[in-house]
């Protein structure tokens, strides 16, 4: 059994610090624009016209049923026969994106159900049109609400960023899986890159507390106001 | 829309599809019993038995399945651990949907009354009779809908073994995405494929959370 030996992973440090930031710029693109996308499509499977909501729910359904890795693979490499060649990754950006942009419709929905319904029908009694309503009062609510559960998506896109490796994308387990190659050392460089992930993850998750507890988050959580003063005074007998 | 390539490809398909579901069953097993194990002991009153099923936790839970399937399958090696893919894959996959199980099944435990297991000692029950006479059989109702949450991401993540090269659903989808570049027809077979497995899961568990589940007013 040959010892363990971790210089070659310090001399290559900058390499697995490049990768790393990369994970990061990945995660960060796809994360913003899987919360956005994800906020449409959950607009667009409660939408009353089911002409929207019906292929956005299957859309939703295909996605979530079916792994990333067989999506990246479909985008980058089957997309070619289309005509259409994508770089690893903008390829890899999009099928994260997307796949985690199903993730947070789901979460989203589940949020936008939960809003009292007569916040949207005072809004309409206000005379808001119903992209107002939405826009101005049922999703800032929403949004406040799913906030904890957006943040876990988050967390696990940044460990399934991981996948984009397989198609080419040069982030944290590509680099490791570079340096491999050239020190014949996987042991140590796959638990150097699992020390990155995990430093990684616990920042974000250190990030994602922070805006859960900002000053806006868990209004709606509030209890109740209580009576300002004492209980009130048994009233005097006569 | 090219039916003869469909039709060319679906036997080797189903044929992956039943080594999708073999990875995710037997992955499924080893992280039930980590799982029920890790959960039991961070239960535990003890902190050096705690400790170490904390870490577990949060050591699989905060780095990438693929890391731990490559770490095992071309790290193992170093360490004096030769495996063949499959089982790298489902030792992987085990692992760390285990932590990910772990939390399901504190969670169920933790939900049971404390009065349950209070009544039980003080009816004679040792520790061992109390949890698994009085809280599992309880606990585990609790249990069914997250635990098939795990499950249906399990075989989604079963696809991670694919960069291993083991034969499963996407790995056949990979070979023949790069021999025919016909996108389409690849995914329509190997999707319906996963779909169909992912779809019925869901069922199963909706049918299962509604004949098992405890109804009562607490929430």
């Amino acid at each position: 059994m040959p010892a363990l030996d971790f210089t070659k992973v310090f001399l290559a440090w900058d390499q697995l610090l490049f990768g790393a930031w990369m994970t990061i710029l990945l995660t960060a693109v796809s994360g913003a624009l899987s919360v956005v996308l994800g906020v449409l499509l959950a607009v667009g499977r409660t939408a009353a016209n089911p002409w929207l909501a019906r292929p956005v729910s299957f859309v939703i359904w295909v996605v979530l049923g079916t792994p990333l890795l067989l999506q990246l693979f479909v985008l980058y490499f089957g997309l070619v026969g289309f005509g259409i060649d994508l770089s690893a990754f903008a390829a890899g950006v999009i099928g994260v994106s997307l796949h985690y942009a199903a993730y947070n419709a789901e979460v989203v929905r589940a949020g936008i159900a939960s809003i009292d319904k007569g916040q949207g029908e005072a809004a309409r009694a206000l005379g808001l049109g119903p992209l107002q309503t939405l826009g101005l009062v049922v999703l800032p609510q929403a949004l406040r609400r799913v906030t904890p559960a957006l943040g876990n998506n988050m967390i696990a896109l940044l460990k399934e960023s991981s996948l984009v490796s397989a198609i080419g994308v040069m982030e944290l387990t590509l680099s490791a899986q570079r340096m491999i190659s050239e020190t014949f050392r996987p042991f140590e460089f796959y638990i150097a890159a699992g020390v990155l992930y995990y430093l990684i993850n616990l920042v974000l998750e250190a990030g994602l507390r922070r805006i859960e507890r900002g000053p806006r988050a868990g209004l709606d959580a509030r209890p109740a106001p209580r009576a300002a003063g004492p209980v009130t005074a048994p009233a005097p007998r006569p | 829309m090219d039916i003869d390539l469909i039709a060319r490809t679906t036997p080797f398909f189903l044929q992956a599809a039943l080594v999708t579901i073999a990875v995710s069953g037997l992955s499924m097993l080893l992280g039930l019993a980590l799982g029920l194990l890790a959960a039991l002991c961070r239960l535990s009153a003890n902190r050096f038995v705690r400790w170490p099923a904390t870490a577990y936790v949060s050591v699989f839970r905060g780095t990438p399945a693929l890391i731990q399937i490559f770490l095992i399958y071309f790290g193992g090696p170093a360490i004096g651990i030769n495996l063949d893919a499959f089982t790298a894959g489902v030792i992987g996959l085990g692992i760390n949907i285990g932590a990910y199980m772990t939390e399901s099944i504190r969670g169920g435990i933790v939900s049971v009354d404390k009065g349950q297991g209070e009544a039980a000692r003080a009816l004679g029950l040792h520790p061992l009779p109390t949890m698994f006479l009085v809280i599992m059989p309880q606990a585990a109702r609790l249990m069914i809908r997250p635990l098939g949450i795990n499950a249906i991401a399990l075989v989604k993540g079963s696809a991670l073994v694919a960069a291993i090269s083991v034969v499963e659903l996407t790995f056949t989808a990979q070979r023949y995405l790069s021999s025919t570049y016909q996108p389409l027809e690849i995914f329509l077979v190997s999707g319906a494929l996963y779909l169909a497995i992912t779809t019925a899961m869901n069922r199963g568990i909706d049918w299962l959370d509604r004949r098992y589940a405890i109804k009562t007013a607490r929430t």
